[in-house]
């Protein structure tokens, strides 16, 4: 049961991580979208182990299922070309960039070997039906304790509707 | 069991290809796309915490987080569009001025 656990982990992990270099690899900003949807997917995936169900759930139907479709929409309207390969302006800066990338892979590797191999509870808190992750836990919470994040994040995406739909209108409509 | 530095682990890598890519790429939309990759990241950060934890203020916070990247997202797109429009590139490289 352990090794499945582990196995699952690592598969929908690895792939990912692999999606996501694949996002930086690809010339057409449609295959990066697509990569994007699987890693996506693998996220999702990764929830589902941590007793997320809610969260996986909207990932899907939010994440990749609106965003990332109004994502293609706009690279399919605009019918944007693959990026020719470009002429760097400053080569010097790349040689900056590894010592840098070096401190971040260092620090990361202290907080992972400062957490140590703390393990997932073997059952989801609280009782089967209200365990953290369910719909039930984080509907409760957010009309309860989190009541005014809700309200803002309704304003917020007002402003967003009304902003969209001035910013992408033609002049003299 | 999987230990919970493995999972901040494949969240600091996610984070790191996707700050790796607003960098490198010249596309207007790519670097959007690893903008969106950044905030999964954060949001694998916020669940894997909230459950080792028994919390669920960190799975709010990731429903927020996606609200508010939908948002942001269409909202970019529709900047997107309008500067299509009057330029007819999306190379960053050429949108350098505020004259047009």
């Amino acid at each position: 049961m352990e090794k499945a656990s582990t196995i699952i982990f690592i598969v929908f992990a690895a792939a990912a991580v692999l999606s996501a270099l694949n996002i930086l690899l690809q010339r057409n900003p449609l295959y990066s979208a697509l990569s994007l949807i699987v890693t996506l997917l693998s996220l999702s995936a990764l929830y589902l182990t941590l007793h997320a169900e809610f969260i996986a759930v909207i990932q899907i139907v939010v994440y990749a299922g609106a965003i990332m479709v109004l994502f293609i929409f706009v690279i399919m309207l605009l019918n944007v070309p693959a990026v020719q390969p470009q002429i760097e302006k400053q080569k010097g800066l790349r040689y900056l960039a590894i010592p840098f990338a070096g401190i971040l892979i260092a620090e990361t590797f202290y907080v992972v070997l400062s957490i140590g191999k703390r393990t997932m509870p073997s059952v989801p808190v609280g009782t089967e039906a209200q365990a953290v992750g369910t719909t039930w836990s984080i509907g409760t919470s957010l009309f309860t304790d989190y009541l005014l994040p809700f309200e803002v994040t309704s304003v917020l995406i007002l402003m967003a509707v009304v902003g969209a739909m001035v910013l992408a209108r033609r002049e003299g409509d | 069991m999987v230990p919970l530095s493995w999972y901040l682990a494949v969240s600091a890598l996610l984070f790191t290809i996707g700050a790796v890519g607003v960098f490198i790429k010249r596309n207007a939309i790519a670097i959007f796309l690893c903008i969106e990759l950044m905030l999964n990241a954060v949001n694998l950060t916020l669940v894997s915490l909230s459950g080792f934890f028994g919390d669920v203020g960190g799975q709010l916070f990731v429903f927020i987080v996606m609200t508010v990247a939908a948002a942001e997202a269409a909202v970019g797109l529709a900047i997107i569009i309008s500067i299509f429009r009057n330029r007819e590139s999306l190379n960053v490289d050429e949108v350098d001025t505020l004259k047009l």
